[in-house]
Parts: structure tokens; C-alpha cells; sequence
């Protein structure tokens, strides 16, 4: 069977029936495999929102480690006593905040629309949590994160995530060292004034035991990925800001 | 190697040395500087590519006969970028969290110049089976100089491997830092990966003299 491989007609054949093939068997794959991934991503939310008010399996200081998706759903409404949306400063319960996209809200914010402000209230020990989720732009693509805080505005914990950053530098935003760092940090001078936190360098603290300076310790070799998370925190929190002081 | 015949079993063996995907054919050098800075990124790579280059090298080898010359390039990107979109979906539903590790790395395999380079240098010429062989050596090359760079780097820069700290802590003063050792903050930076490859080179080649060109 000796095709002419080289004649235009059947490269033009060989093309159009490849990319039929080939663009079939990815629109399969991906509409079938949707709900599961649905699922996932759903479940992964969860876990990092609980990640951030300290539901978690962590163990000494090894990586870290999310609730088991078997029980997540169970321990999200256990601990998770209200989700709101803050919209034009108005603040309404609805259980499917967690779900709300926060790349469109930013893009409905930036082409002047208002933006709506998902906010989770978590209850655990007594104390209560206040959660709210960020995004912002790292080296390489998206990076993001949960924050959760008290009433005065003060870092009670962090998840922070990333989409490509580089592994063994930027990547290095998910460690619990880096996120463990912010645990205390204040945001609000004490004049009640947003300030934010910022990842700094040389900032001569590498144990992170001044709380009042409003900096971390950057990470080394990951300048960019730790501008982006000193300006997500800035930006994102600030607009929380009115509704922190409505709760005083 | 009872399995395989010596001509087989070199193409196993070949790429793990004197034909050397990334110091002898120069190929995959972006990803061998872009992730080696941790160990365990550096196995995980090689894994991946071990995958997607044994199995790449077969489709494109059935395919030989078939695919127009013309357009050739743009098959094996075709085939390549699809295998990998399907393997990343897959893994999305049903091991989310393997693939959250791996979800760096899709853009990086896709790009990568030993998986296309060895689909136009060899797939396209050879049997399937003997291009599966020829992947798997030269991914598991790929692999061993991605790993020996991922050690000295990962060592070197952050005092750790696998993440686990082996020269004490760095801030408490432990181990090796009380005697006034330092991380070297460099080893983390992408050029140093280079060095480390050229090192690497540099004792190859002076141990096998036929390597030198002139």
C-alpha cells in the first residue's frame, strides 16, 4: 500500500481528519470527565477555606495536609457558621458564596461594575474566624489564597495557592512555613487605617517574631511571586475594610 | 540481558551516557534549568517525560507511514499536546491532588525539545517497539541529569532533599550552619543549573574522549 505522502490533497485529508480526530477525542474526555472534576475543585475549596481557619491535619511541621475530602462536606458546615456576600456594602447570607468565581468579580470590579465579596464566618474554640479569599498575579500565572482573620483585622491564619509557579522558588508559597509566617501579622495601623502586610526582604526578622511590622520574610529567588502576594493582600482585603468596621 | 537484544538494549543504555539527551544531544535544557531546584520536582519531571515520550515515540512510530512530511511538525506537536491534555484531564477527576503536583509541568512536556526531537530523529524512522526502548532510554537519561542537578542544587541552596533539612536548620544555627556554613542562595537561581549541566559535560567528556568534537 504505497501512499503518496507528499501530493497537497492528502496532506490537506491527513490534517483535517487529525484534527477531527484528535479535537473529538479532547471534547470527549473533557465533558465526561467534567462533574468529577466539578467535584474536585468544589471539595478543594472547601478544604482550603478550612485550611486557612486551622482545620486541618497538620502534623508538627511536615507539609501540609487538608481534611479528607470524605468528611470535608460534614466539617465545612460544622465549622462554617455563616457565608456572606458583601454587595455595595450591604452584607447577605448565601450558602453558595464559596462557590462565587473571584477572577470575574475582579474583572466585573476593574470595568466598573460592583464587585460582590465573599466572606466566611467560621466558628472554632470560641473564637471567630473571618475568611476571606484573594487573587492576585504571581511570576507566571495566577496566584491566590484564603485569609483568615478576627474582628480587628489581625492574620489568624493563610492558604495560599498557586497555578505555575516555579517549583522550589515561587512554588514555595504553599509551605507552611511561608503561610505559618503570617500568623499574628496585623493589617490596620493603630489609627484603624489598612496598611497590609508585605513580603519583604532583608527585613532582619527571619523568625517572624515582630508581629507589628507589617512584613514577612520573603522567599529566596521568588522577588515577583512575593510582590504578588504583598499586593493581593493589599488590594483584595482593603475592600473588607468597611464591612471589619461595621462589626465594632 | 536476556530480554532484549544487544542492539535493544543500547538503546536503552546509549542515552543514559555517551548519547545523552541533554549534555551530548543538547536537547531539554529549558526544563532541566526551570525545575531542577528541588529534588523532588526534578523526579517527578522525569517521570512525567518518561511517560509521555515512551508512549508519544510509539503513536508516532504506527503513525511513520502515514503522516505527510509536509506537515509533519505540527502532527507531532499534535500528538504530544493531546496525549498530555488527556492524561492532565484524567488525572484532574480522578487524583486531583497528583495532578495539582504536576499541573506545572503539562506546558513544560508539551515544550519540551527531547520529546519532538526524538519523535523526528527516531519515532518517525523506527518500529514501535524499538521506539518505545529508544523513549524510555532517553527519558531515564533525561531523568538522571535532571536529578543529579535537582541533588546539587537543592543541596546546596536550601540545605535540604526531598524537603527534608540534612545540614541542620539555617536560622537556629544547627548542624553544619554553627561551624559559619551559609545556603548558597545562587544554586536556587536558574543560571546555576546551567553550571551544574556544564559540570556535568566537562566531566563526561574528559572521561570519554570520543566525545570531543573538534
Amino acid at each position: 500500500m504505497a501512499v503518496n505522502t507528499d501530493k497537497n490533497s492528502y496532506t490537506i485529508i491527513f490534517a483535517v481528519a487529525m484534527v477531527l480526530v484528535v479535537g473529538s477525542l479532547l471534547a470527549f474526555t473533557a465533558s465526561s470527565l467534567r462533574p468529577n472534576i466539578d467535584e474536585n475543585k468544589r471539595m478543594e475549596k472547601q478544604q482550603n477555606i478550612l485550611y486557612a481557619m486551622g482545620v486541618n491535619e497538620n502534623e508538627g511541621t511536615g507539609d501540609i495536609a487538608f481534611i479528607g475530602t470524605d468528611k470535608v462536606a460534614e466539617q465545612f458546615s460544622k465549622y462554617i457558621t455563616k457565608q456572606l456576600v458583601i454587595e455595595n456594602g450591604v452584607a447577605k447570607e448565601d450558602d453558595k458564596a464559596y462557590l462565587i468565581d473571584i477572577k470575574k468579580e475582579q474583572a466585573k470590579g476593574k470595568n466598573g461594575g460592583t464587585r460582590r465579596l465573599p466572606l466566611f464566618v467560621g466558628e472554632k474554640d470560641g473564637k471567630t474566624f473571618y475568611i476571606a479569599p484573594i487573587r492576585g498575579k504571581g511570576l507566571w500565572d495566577a496566584i491566590w489564597g484564603y485569609v483568615a482573620l478576627d474582628k480587628d483585622m489581625v492574620v489568624q491564619g493563610t492558604f495560599f495557592d498557586h497555578a505555575g509557579e516555579t517549583p522550589g522558588l515561587g512554588a514555595n508559597i504553599k509551605q507552611r512555613y511561608f503561610m505559618d509566617d503570617f500568623y499574628g501579622e496585623r493589617l490596620l495601623t493603630e489609627a484603624g487605617v489598612f496598611k497590609g502586610i508585605s513580603v519583604a526582604k532583608g527585613n532582619n526578622d527571619p523568625k517572624n517574631e515582630i508581629k507589628d511590622d507589617y512584613e514577612v520574610d520573603a522567599l529566596a529567588g521568588a522577588t515577583i511571586t512575593g510582590d504578588g502576594v504583598s499586593a493581593m493582600i493589599k488590594k483584595d482585603l482593603k475592600l473588607y475594610l468597611p464591612y471589619f468596621k461595621t462589626l465594632k | 540481558m536476556g530480554l532484549l537484544s544487544k542492539k535493544d538494549a543500547k538503546l536503552i543504555t546509549d542515552p543514559l551516557a555517551d548519547n545523552n539527551p541533554i549534555t551530548i544531544q543538547v536537547l531539554g535544557i529549558c526544563s532541566a534549568l526551570a525545575i531542577t531546584a528541588e529534588l523532588k520536582a526534578s523526579l517527578v519531571m522525569g517521570i512525567a517525560v518518561l511517560f509521555v515520550l515512551s508512549v508519544g515515540n510509539v503513536v508516532i512510530s504506527l503513525m511513520r507511514n502515514i503522516i505527510p512530511s509536509k506537515i509533519r511538525i505540527i502532527v507531532q506537536l499534535i500528538v504530544v499536546a493531546a496525549l498530555v491534555i488527556v492524561v492532565d484531564q484524567v488525572l484532574k477527576a480522578f487524583a486531583y491532588e497528583l495532578s495539582k503536583t504536576l499541573s506545572v509541568f503539562v506546558g513544560l512536556i508539551i515544550t519540551n525539545c527531547i520529546i519532538m526531537g526524538r519523535f523526528e530523529a527516531f519515532a518517525l524512522a523506527n518500529g514501535p517497539w524499538k521506539s518505545f526502548l529508544d523513549g524510555i532510554g532517553n527519558a531515564l537519561g533525561y531523568a538522571v541529569i535532571l536529578i543529579i542537578v535537582g541533588f546539587f542544587r537543592e543541596l546546596l541552596g536550601s540545605g535540604t532533599l526531598f524537603g527534608i533539612p540534612v545540614l541542620g536548620d539555617p536560622i537556629e544555627k544547627t548542624g553544619v550552619y554553627a561551624i559559619g556554613y551559609e545556603n548558597n542562595g545562587f544554586m536556587l537561581m536558574p543560571p546555576m543549573a546551567l553550571i551544574v549541566v556544564g559540570l556535568i559535560i566537562w566531566v563526561q567528556r574528559s572521561r570519554n574522549k570520543a566525545l570531543i568534537e573538534d
